[in-house]
């Protein structure tokens, strides 16, 4: 069927190792200064993720992880240090504000899909305005794509038809679909029950062993971050600096009886206790503030 | 885009259809409302017959002509030519004020939500005359156009204008940020973030607008009708009607002027709501 023959030239497309896809954050400092206040958000990072790595973010509610993607992504400048993507200049003392484009591709914390667009023509969305297909060539990209995630069965149906877990998978799918060097995803799972999560986390792995596709994941669930990721970087509380950089060395493709392993247990045990530091210093600092 | 809505569309009528006699007879909603209706008119027609109530005189309703004298001169009125020539004046005059301010409001409450130049200039001269009821401009609008016709048009248009612009603006300035966001990072340029979010991000609200502008329009038109003396053709509007028939005293035309009105703008608002329905698939789920 169509969903083979496109499958063989995805995976030209997008090799099983990935050489692009670096991202290198080093010294980056991101202050808010609304009236006057300077909030730091950002404190002095530096993070080197491989092209193709899963890289995990664990952090306190409002610490500066969301800020960080946003100036990776180009919604927000920093306010020193430097981003590169693949060697590349991003964002550094010269222009602190990133270009947005194609090749990082944002999923958001809520859900972006347009709501007036099918998930079809959403997914059909990115190559269509660049240009890159004409816009039935696009639509049979999207429903392809769409084919090979599972969801060719909800593919004509508009965002608020679906479960928030569909959608979401579709918004994964609509990043995707531009080819991105990165996927930035800001807690895309955050507001989903346990169940619906495993299955989500399910889909996501299997569209990376499909993509291989560098991933920049924000989280506060660290047994996500460790079932997902190559690395676990817990961060502290704002401003956010790199706290702890933990090596998840389980082996792909990965299922649920992981979840059960002693090899998980430890792993979680190793990075547990840093994240309960943070949380009680982010808990107490906004104790404080409210007080 | 237009291909998915249409199969949408179609599969969505043919599922209607299907099961609309049934759902129709099952309508609890329907019936409720055709029968509290059914025993307001009663309600009325036996308290404006028998005035008195134990002892008690029924306040307004009881001097109010009784439901059946209603209908024996709607029955008598829609004989004549002027009656129906009234509609199709009011009509007129409603849909050519509401056209006109749809057509400048849009693209205005748009220039306004997405240009802060615009807004910085032409939203302080906006906020001052807003608030200027329609009717204050009769005078004015009289003096300014050169026929009656003129006037109440104008003043119907500034009826629907504002509130239109108002919520287009309101509905462009409200759009989730993370639509434009996900848009722009997907390579959308300018004029693809207006016309494929901007523009159908703020369709609810041009339809919310519309129908509140609808309603406005309608009592506009009325006034202003009563005012102006209905210009100089036959028939003089809706509104012309019920002021000479209450200058001719029969209180029964008056209350057959007021029902037509409410038909005409039921009418009216059952237009937009339908257009908004088809213009807006994605909507049609709640």
């Amino acid at each position: 069927m169509a969903v083979k023959k496109k499958k063989t030239s995805r995976q030209k497309a997008s090799p099983a190792v990935r050489e692009r896809g670096t991202i290198s954050i080093r010294n980056v400092t991101k202050i808010y200064d609304p009236e006057g206040v300077n909030v730091m958000a950002v404190d002095n990072c530096s993070l080197e993720i491989e092209a193709g790595e899963v890289c995990m973010i664990v952090g306190p509610s409002g610490c500066g992880k969301t800020t960080l993607l946003n100036v990776i992504a180009g919604f927000h400048s920093l306010t020193s240090g430097e981003i590169y993507l693949d060697d590349e200049l991003l964002c550094g003392p010269d222009k602190p504000l990133a270009n947005q484009g194609a090749d990082r591709m944002v999923v958001f914390q809520n859900g972006a899909l347009f709501p007036w667009k099918s998930l079809l023509d959403n997914v059909a969305y990115g190559p269509m305005v660049q240009g890159i297909l004409s816009k039935s060539d696009a639509r049979d990209k999207a429903r392809d794509m769409l084919a090979e995630a599972g969801m060719i069965d909800v593919a004509d149906k508009f965002p608020g038809e679906v479960s928030s877990g569909m959608a979401r998978r579709a918004e994964i799918v609509r990043a995707l679909i531009n080819d991105p060097k990165v996927l930035l995803l800001d807690e895309p799972y955050r507001a989903m029950d346990a169940l619906t999560k495993s299955i989500m986390h399910e889909a996501l792995l299997a569209m990376y062993d499909r993509t291989k596709v560098t991933i920049f994941f924000i989280t506060h669930d660290l047994e996500e971050a460790i079932f997902l990721g190559d690395r676990v970087v817990v961060m502290t509380t704002r401003p956010a600096r790199t706290k702890k950089i933990v090596s998840v060395k389980i082996p792909r493709p990965r299922d649920y009886k992981l979840l059960s392993s002693e090899q998980f247990r430890l792993l979680v045990e190793e990075t547990k206790d840093a994240v309960h530091e943070e949380a009680i210093k982010a808990f107490e600092a906004g104790e404080r503030e409210l007080a | 885009m237009t291909d998915a809505i249409q199969s949408a569309h179609d599969t969505t009528i043919v599922v209607a259809k299907r099961s609309k006699l049934r759902k129709l007879a099952d309508n609890k909603t329907l019936w409720r409302g055709i029968a509290s209706i059914i025993l307001f008119i009663l309600f009325w027609e036996v308290s404006s017959q028998s005035k008195v109530w134990f002892g008690i005189q029924v306040p307004f309703i009881g001097k109010v002509p009784p439901p059946s004298a209603v209908l024996e001169n709607w029955v008598e009125v829609v004989q004549r030519p002027g009656y129906w020539q009234s509609w199709y004046l009011s009509f007129m005059r409603v849909f050519f004020g509401f056209i006109v301010a749809m057509i400048v409001g849009i693209p205005f409450g748009m220039a306004l939500a997405v240009n802060r130049y615009f807004r910085d200039i032409f939203f302080p001269p906006f906020e001052v005359l807003r608030p200027i009821p329609p009717l204050a401009w009769v005078p004015a609008s009289i003096i300014f156009w050169p026929t009656t016709e003129l006037s109440i048009a104008f003043v119907t248009f500034l009826g629907a204008f504002f509130t239109i612009v108002i919520n287009v603006l309101g509905g462009a300035r409200t759009i989730d940020v993370q639509y434009l966001r996900a848009a722009q990072s997907m390579g959308a340029s300018q004029w693809d973030l207006f016309r494929r979010i901007i523009l159908p991000g703020t369709l609810p609200s041009i339809f919310t607008g519309a129908a509140v502008g609808m309603g406005i329009t309608w009592e506009v038109v009325v006034a202003a009708e009563m005012i102006s003396g209905g210009g100089q053709q036959s028939g003089g509007g809706l509104g012309f009607f019920i002021w000479s028939s209450y200058m001719g005293g029969s209180l029964a035309q008056v209350v057959v002027g007021m029902i037509s009105i409410g038909i005409a703008g039921y009418f009216s608002s059952s237009m937009i709501r339908y257009i908004g329905y088809l213009f807006m698939p994605w909507r049609r789920i709640f």
